[in-house]
């Protein structure tokens, strides 16, 4: 098999990950492109790997480890959602300014800290 | 072309109509299903590429548990069901460039210098067998190492979600 076809799939998949990334607003779809460009980027591992015939299968070990961390990640990213959701009631990531000293100079921005800490 | 590359292609462009579909579809649920989708394409892939292992890895941790914790999470969030409304244009058209950028880049440096390699699959029917041996002998280390990653998540996630404390009388 062609080595081009996985490639050029992985980095399609890895493109629409980062418009993603850049496009949406609500923190989920963000997480969500987040694992396309995962799964970009372990096509291209085992792609390697099988091109490699790599005795020692590093590219598909690193697979199954990108495929764990990027369970833990959407776990806790998830947990961060939930708990910004719960405080702000919003997971737009565009009313999250409260670090931003612009946001903060213009208006509230619907915070709720107190006003004029953060000045 | 022969049938496994046809194979390849058709899951390729499965997967890649999928992933333009969530990332640009406005129902937000819809985008969710079809991130399903895209993953059990990539999981056929891993099929083709002979990682079977990681092929039902694929489907039982992407497709079986990262789409149903996100499902959860927009449920939680009260997401809105209907459509919602896309980004501004101007978001949009940076995005779109720097997603293009980055798609034209990758292509070219990958197909530049590898587009005419070919890979032997191979063809014993131990696949996983073999992969499990790798595992387990010369990856222990970092493999343990993954699963106090894991715990650590874990720990890290019921201390997020349960609350402040004193906030409930704990």
């Amino acid at each position: 098999m062609r080595l081009a076809f996985p490639l050029a799939v992985s980095a399609l998949l890895f493109s629409l990950g980062v418009f993603g990334v850049l496009a949406r607003r609500n923190a989920v779809l963000v997480l969500m492109s987040v694992e396309l460009m995962l799964n970009g980027v372990t096509i291209n591992l085992v792609a390697f790997d099988a091109w490699w015939s790599d005795a020692l299968h590093g590219g598909q070990v690193l697979t199954l480890f990108v495929i764990t961390i990027a369970a833990a990640e959407v776990g806790l990213g998830l947990a961060i959602v939930l708990l910004v959701f719960r405080n702000r009631a919003t997971s737009d990531l565009n009313d999250l300014g409260l670090l931003d000293e612009r946001a903060e100079a213009t208006e509230g921005n619907g915070d709720v800290t107190e006003p004029g800490v953060a000045r | 072309m022969n049938a496994v590359e046809l194979a390849f292609a058709l899951l390729g462009a499965v997967a890649v109509g999928a992933g333009a579909l969530v990332v640009t579809t406005n129902r937000i649920v819809h985008a969710a299903l079809w991130l399903a989708v895209s993953l059990g394409a990539v999981a056929g892939m891993f099929l083709l590429l002979t990682a079977e292992l990681l092929a039902w890895v694929q489907v039982l941790i992407y497709v079986g548990a990262v789409v149903v914790l996100v499902l959860f999470a927009l449920m939680l969030t009260r997401a809105p069901i209907g459509p919602t409304p896309s980004a501004p244009a101007g978001r949009l058209a940076v995005a779109g460039a720097v997603a293009a950028g980055t798609a034209v880049v990758l292509l070219a440096a990958l197909l530049g210098t590898l587009g005419v390699e070919r890979l032997e699959l191979s063809t014993t029917t131990d696949g996983a067998r073999e992969f499990g041996t790798a595992l387990f002998s010369g990856w222990v280390l970092p493999f343990e190492v993954l699963s106090v990653l894991l715990l650590a998540a874990l720990v890290g996630a019921i201390v997020l979600s349960k609350g402040r404390r004193g906030e409930d009388g704990r």
